[in-house]
């Protein structure tokens, strides 16, 4: 059976999902992540859907649920690499992901990260899109 | 008399051509400015040699049959292209209609003899060249139809246009109603150039559009949240005061979002975003 990766990046976690998530594998990587979260003491999970091309409103709310399960274990989510067509399908489902951070690529995601991690103290910042 | 018909057009074919595109010349509709002389010989011979070789004495009481079928295809073909080049449906009418009148003068030279014979042929194509009519117009108005909805297409894809106003830095102004398809192809455009150029924050400028409503601040919102799922962030600048107004009254809730009065200002928080600082570059000759 298909397994989706998991890679260690220092304090981070690099997902990279390359295939089309079906629901069973969506919950195997929902399973996966958080204990691999809680093993790691990772601080940030980034995670690359930028080769998925159909999302339903499962895996919307499966990348909801990660983020705010990560949050409880004290570790950002980044969403990254979403394709124009998913955003407009999961604003149409009413997914909205709020509460998960979003970033172009895998570079910006991670620097996303960095500032929030290198920065917990100076949290004036230039991120904007912190909605606190 | 009976195969009569197919023979009369066969035997007939050069004249009638001859007679039709006399008739065509000399009609105060010609248009050569829209085609030549040669072009609409051709395609009026093209619909003849279509019209001999098709009717025949069975089939010229059965106009839906579809032996008749290529040459309704010609027809529409004719009238379409027609459409699309600028002839008023009356010019497109009267050059199917003209070829009724050589058909019935070339008859009436036939079957001078045959006054009944004469009356009943002519009845016959009478009601073949009024489906054609028909046909043509339908086609005509189809075709004005098409350009009219691909013109429709091509002002809302102009009037959206995605101008990338710094490195990283998208500006869309958006001029006109917003509504559902609106939305959409303001949302697929946007994404799509986020995508290309890799910005990272989008500006929405409304100070073109007339109005708004819950709808339309509902329409906002979705594009706003999508280029925030994408990963950029989207700024919504150029309110008027009166849209503030109705915004607040409509109790529309856009805390979430960043809005900005004039796109002078959305600009500057981009730069500021980006920690981009914009300078006055000091005289040379400033002092002596």
């Amino acid at each position: 059976m298909d397994k989706i990766p998991i890679l260690r990046m220092g304090p981070f976690l690099l997902v990279t999902i390359q295939v089309d998530l079906y629901d069973r594998l969506a919950l195997n990587l929902e399973t996966d992540l958080v204990n691999m979260v809680h093993k790691t003491g990772a601080r940030g999970v980034l995670i690359d859907i930028s080769a998925v091309s159909i999302v339903d409103s499962f895996m919307g709310r499966i990348l909801g649920n990660i983020a705010s399960m990560t949050r409880v274990l004290d570790a950002e989510t980044v969403v990254v690499g979403m394709q124009p067509a998913v955003a407009i399908t999961l604003i149409e489902l009413g997914l909205s992901l709020s509460g998960v951070y979003t970033a172009l690529d895998v570079e910006r995601g991670m620097a996303l990260l960095q500032t929030k991690l290198g920065s917990d103290d100076e949290l004036i910042d230039d991120d904007a899109d912190n909605p606190e | 008399m009976t195969s009569s018909i197919a023979q009369f057009l066969k035997k007939n074919k050069a004249r009638l051509l001859d007679t039709w595109t006399q008739k065509q010349l000399a009609s105060d509709t010609l248009r050569d400015d829209l085609m030549t002389n040669d072009e609409l010989r051709l395609q009026s011979d093209e619909l003849v040699n279509l019209l001999v070789k098709t009717v025949n004495d069975d089939n010229i009481n059965q106009i839906e049959s579809s032996s008749f079928d290529e040459l309704f295809e010609l027809l529409s073909g004719i009238s379409m292209s027609r459409a699309r080049q600028g002839f008023s449906p009356r010019e497109t009418g009267l050059y199917i209609f003209s070829l009724k009148e050589a058909i019935f003068e070339l008859l009436q030279q036939e079957l001078s003899s045959d006054p009944v014979l004469l009356f009943q042929t002519v009845l016959k194509f009478n009601r073949l060249l009024d489906s054609f009519g028909v046909v043509t117009f339908e086609t005509f108005i189809k075709g004005r139809e098409e350009v009219i909805f691909r013109q429709t297409e091509e002002i809302s894809d102009i009037s959206t246009p995605v101008i990338q106003v710094w490195d990283g830095i998208l500006a869309l102004p958006i001029i006109g109603t917003l509504d559902s398809a609106r939305t959409q192809v303001v949302m697929e455009s946007l994404l799509q150039k986020i995508v290309d150029t890799g910005s990272s924050i989008a500006i929405l400028d409304i100070s073109g559009v007339p109005a708004v409503d819950s709808l339309v601040a509902q329409h906002l919102i979705k594009t706003v949240s999508a280029t925030r799922l994408m990963g950029a962030d989207c700024i919504i600048s150029g309110i008027r005061p009166e849209i503030a107004q109705t915004v607040v009254h409509l109790g529309i809730d856009l805390s979430n979002i960043i809005t900005k009065a004039s796109l002078a200002s959305a600009l500057k928080h981009a730069f500021s975003m980006n920690k981009l600082t914009v300078k006055r570059v000091e005289s040379e000759k400033k002092v002596l």
